[in-house]
């Protein structure tokens, strides 16, 4: 079950980062920081890794330094990771110094940012490292003193020995370094912490509200020159020729260079480089068929009655139990494309030169791009260095290095360093989308039982992957089926926050009231009583806690008022499991001026332990509003490979007068902590939904829900009043 | 190309650009004022908000052209080391997750709490509207203009 299958054995942990880092956990850097009072450097190039890896750094006035090694977008693990370490290192939060690690594949493991996994696979190894770097900082003070280590206690970086003597840490620290590497080193009780469970304020606080340069827009390198690309108008077309003696013509141009179907402006600014892309004369031929949206609404909906599809979970004999049913209730839900829309449109720096590749930016997965870009110019990734700035938002879009790539690529042959900078325009229709999507589910009905359970997908390019079709309500009904077919298209698609799961819950949910509306049940007794089927089982692949999920949704019940409301609060409840963590939300919508206005969403979560709580409260509403705002508002079409909006005049996101109000409740375990950044937003779009349907009659099967706006009328002419 | 002489942040500043060329890349490419954010480029999101004679208005749509003689202030000149009530709540509420439409959030509420300094809920959602935060930290960014709102008294 799934308890187990969250923690990390110390066996497994041991092995793999002896593996990963050549069999040392943990060791400090003393070459640039032995001089007392000497600031511990921040350039990473200052450090020598030979022996040692790359997480802390003490200096002997006892300053701390923490890298932190994923990539920061907005999930706040540039604060939580170093937590992790600090906790166990038994250093004062206010005393750390966290830098951002870069790419290094010797001294860190998965340097990756998605699937909300950076404190879940951190949680062991993180701090693992704290705690034995903690305890050769001990052995070397006891050494000195020729006591018994286990005599010595921590806190706030100082050691004290049972006479009362005490050493800095930044004291024995160059001893501590010379020491071997002790294993099996124990953590502390989830009681003991003193900074795991506290609120850590965003360690980029201060640069944030006083603009410092931070994010990859904002990097400048001596001689940097900037680049605007200009890109097919639809996708599915091929460059032909271009005129670009326009631009060329401007004083602030330096070079047009044609790559890969695409040209690149070069120029002195931004502004110039934008200007001048817009005077190039491209001439494009169709390549291959323009593909339009209705076009993808008729294959999907073909993909959806197919006999057959690929199956990716079967319990039971579903067909028999259509075939014996009393009553079938099938329905189909339908999703559009969707841009990430990152407030940073993408953007890398590249500068090729012949000793080499030196790239800075926003991105997700450094290792994987800079693999590939070595790979590309055919040079060894070893000539790679990568810096990974701070990103204005991710949402997976920047999982995919094409930015850093067109990057990479116009520096090698402009011969210069060079910043690709998308405008608004380029971001929002050279995008890697969310796939379209629809969901056909179908139960069978008998004796008022739920007998069986089929639901179908049809995407766009690609289906859900690897553990989802064990999601709930897998486990739940003896008859039950998940199978998906996929249409491959021209259009770039990828993974977009909460992949699949993003829409696949606001099917399932939405569904399940329905059911419970046929089955004239309670809706959330009946998800209470499909979890109880559950419990128990010996099914290996079934993901999710029953029991974490009925706590969650039992405590949604009685956090949110639910059923007990007046009269004038229309609610919906909708509970979901992804990326490891359970939540159950409740919407509650009024209704104001005619129309429905979802004010408040009662959130409450099962992520094992809150790492930094102001910070998962954070992340919490945001996934909520976020959920909220695509579900209501996020349209995105084609038509003859064009997308249908460029910018935010026509592409409508959530804003502060949309946005509710969301109160958050985290479960308090001791349980080893699970993801967050995903989570909240797959559940909140069908508590909107049953809520809608609660006050305007109508059964939004269909995102976004302003589609048809004339289906968000209030039902009940007498609530208006 | 012409010669501009702007005020930014009590700082007389002399930039060569063409007439047409947005206050938002003087700021970002020729003044090294990165703090203001390019969003969208056609006043959409409010990434780019600066204070103009003590108006917040939109640098990405702003020529460089029509600001002679009128003060800026940009996020870095909002106050010194960060004091304005409005970036101290911003630190306490804790509002950022990726924190890049901050410096216009923080903009736009400080010329807005300038003008109301005791804001009502319905007043503040009015005057942040405008603001996208993608990362849709609105229950927080509401919370610390309340917040500032109490500084200022």
């Amino acid at each position: 079950m799934s308890d187990s299958k969250i923690t990390f054995s110390r066996r497994n942990f041991i092995r793999t980062s002896s593996l990963a880092s050549g069999g040392l956990l943990i060791g400090f850097n003393l070459f640039n920081s032995c001089k007392p009072n000497a600031k511990a450097p921040i350039d990473l190039a200052d450090l020598d890794y030979k022996d040692f890896n790359a997480y802390i750094k003490i200096a002997e006035n006892g300053a701390v330094t923490i890298f932190s090694p994923n990539p920061e977008i907005g999930q706040g693990v540039k604060t939580a990771m170093p937590m992790l370490i600090a906790e166990e290192l038994d250093v004062a939060w206010s005393n750390v110094n966290v830098v951002q690690g870069d790419l290094d594949t010797v001294n860190f493991q998965r340097q990756v940012a998605g699937g909300s996994q950076s404190i879940r696979l951190g949680w062991e190894p993180l701090r693992q490292t704290g705690a034995t770097a903690r305890q050769m900082l001990v052995n070397a003070a006891a050494a000195r003193w020729g006591v018994d280590a286990s005599n010595c206690t921590t806190k706030d970086g100082i050691i004290t020995n049972t006479k009362g003597e005490t050493l800095g840490y930044g004291e024995v620290v160059a001893e501590a370094a010379a020491l071997e590497v002790p294993e099996n080193v124990s953590v502390k009780d989830p009681k003991d912490f003193t900074i795991i469970g506290t609120d850590a304020v965003n360690v980029d606080i201060d640069k944030i509200i006083t603009g410092k340069p931070l994010f990859g827009l904002d990097y400048k390198a001596e001689g940097m020159v900037y680049a605007a690309v200009v890109r097919s108008p639809a996708f599915g077309k091929k460059l032909v020729s271009f005129d670009a003696s326009e631009a060329k013509a401007s004083g602030n141009v330096i070079d047009v260079i044609e790559f890969d179907n695409k040209i690149a402006v070069l120029a002195k600014d931004t502004w110039s480089a934008f200007k001048a892309k817009k005077t190039i004369k491209a001439e494009w031929k169709t390549d291959t068929e323009l593909e339009s949206t209705e076009d993808h609404d008729k294959i999907l909906k073909e993909l959806l009655q197919d006999k057959e599809a690929k199956v990716l979970r079967e319990d039971g004999n579903v067909d028999k139990a259509f075939a014996e049913a009393d009553k079938i209730l099938e329905r189909t839900y339908e999703a559009p494309f969707l841009p990430h829309n990152c407030m940073e449109p993408m953007n890398f720096y590249a500068n090729v030169t012949a000793d080499k590749i030196h790239l800075v930016g926003p991105i997700q997965t450094p290792q994987r791009t800079a693999a590939v870009i070595a790979s590309n110019l055919g040079r060894k990734a070893e000539e790679v260095h990568l810096e990974m700035t701070r990103m204005g938002g991710g949402f997976g879009r920047r999982l995919y290095g094409d930015f850093a790539i067109e990057a990479a690529t116009i520096s090698n042959l402009a011969k210069k360093p060079i910043k690709v900078v998308y405008s608004r325009e380029d971001d929002m229709t050279a995008g890697i989308y969310r796939p379209a999507s629809k969901y056909k589910i179908k139960a069978s009905i008998k004796d008022g039982e739920i007998t069986g359970y089929h639901l179908r997908e049809a995407a766009v390019n690609g289906n859900m992957y690897g553990l989802i079709p064990n999601f709930f309500p897998a486990g739940a009904i003896a008859n039950y089926k998940v199978d998906a077919a996929n249409y491959q298209s021209k259009i770039t698609t990828g993974a977009w926050r909460a992949p699949y799961t993003n829409f696949l819950a606001f099917a399932e949910q939405s569904f399940f009231d329905e059911l419970a509306d046929e089955l004239k049940l309670d809706r959330v007794q009946m998800r209470l009583d499909l979890l109880q089927k559950v419990k128990g089982t010996t099914d290996e692949e079934i993901q999710y806690s029953p029991e974490r999920l009925e706590n969650v949704i039992k405590l949604a019940v009685e956090k949110s008022n639910w059923g007990k409301t007046p009269d004038t609060i229309y609610q919906g409840f909708s509970a979901y499991y992804c990326h490891n963590s359970h939540v159950a939300e409740v919407a509650d919508v009024e209704v104001v001026n005619g129309l429905p206005v979802v004010k408040k969403v009662t959130c409450v979560i099962d992520c094992g332990i809150v790492v930094n709580p102001i910070g998962a409260e954070n992340q919490a509403q945001g996934g909520v509003v976020d959920g909220i705002g695509h579900a209501m508002y996020g349209d995105f079409a084609f038509n003859k490979g064009v997308p249908s909006s460029k910018n935010f005049d026509t592409y409508r996101l959530i804003r502060m007068k949309e946005a509710p109000m969301v109160e958050t409740h985290f479960v308090e375990n001791t349980l080893a902590p699970t993801g967050l950044g995903e989570p909240t937003l797959p559940p909140a779009g069908a508590a909107v939904a049953n809520a809608l349907k609660a006050v305007t009659g109508h059964r939004f099967t269909q995102q976004p829900f302003t589609k048809n706006p004339e289906h968000l009328r209030v039902q009940n002419k007498e609530i208006i009043g | 190309m012409p010669t501009y002489t702007i005020k930014i942040n009590g700082k007389e500043q002399t930039v060569d650009v063409s007439e047409e060329t947005p206050l938002l890349w003087v700021l970002r490419d020729q003044l090294d004022l990165v703090g203001t954010k390019f969003g969208c480029g056609i006043g959409q999101c409010g990434a780019c908000t600066v204070h103009i004679n003590g108006t917040a208005m939109r640098s990405c749509s702003t020529p460089i052209s029509v600001i002679a003689d009128k003060e800026i202030t940009t996020i870095e000149g909002l106050s010194k080391n960060g004091l304005h009530p409005v970036q101290e709540a911003w630190k306490e509420v804790d509002v950022p997750q990726c924190g890049y439409c901050q410096a216009g959030q923080i903009m736009t509420a400080s010329a807005f709490l300038a003008k109301n300094s005791s804001p009502s809920s319905e007043e503040i959602k009015n005057a942040m509207h405008g603001n996208i935060c993608r990362c849709a930290a609105y229950n927080r960014i509401h919370k610390a203009v309340e917040v500032a709102a109490t500084k200022l008294v």
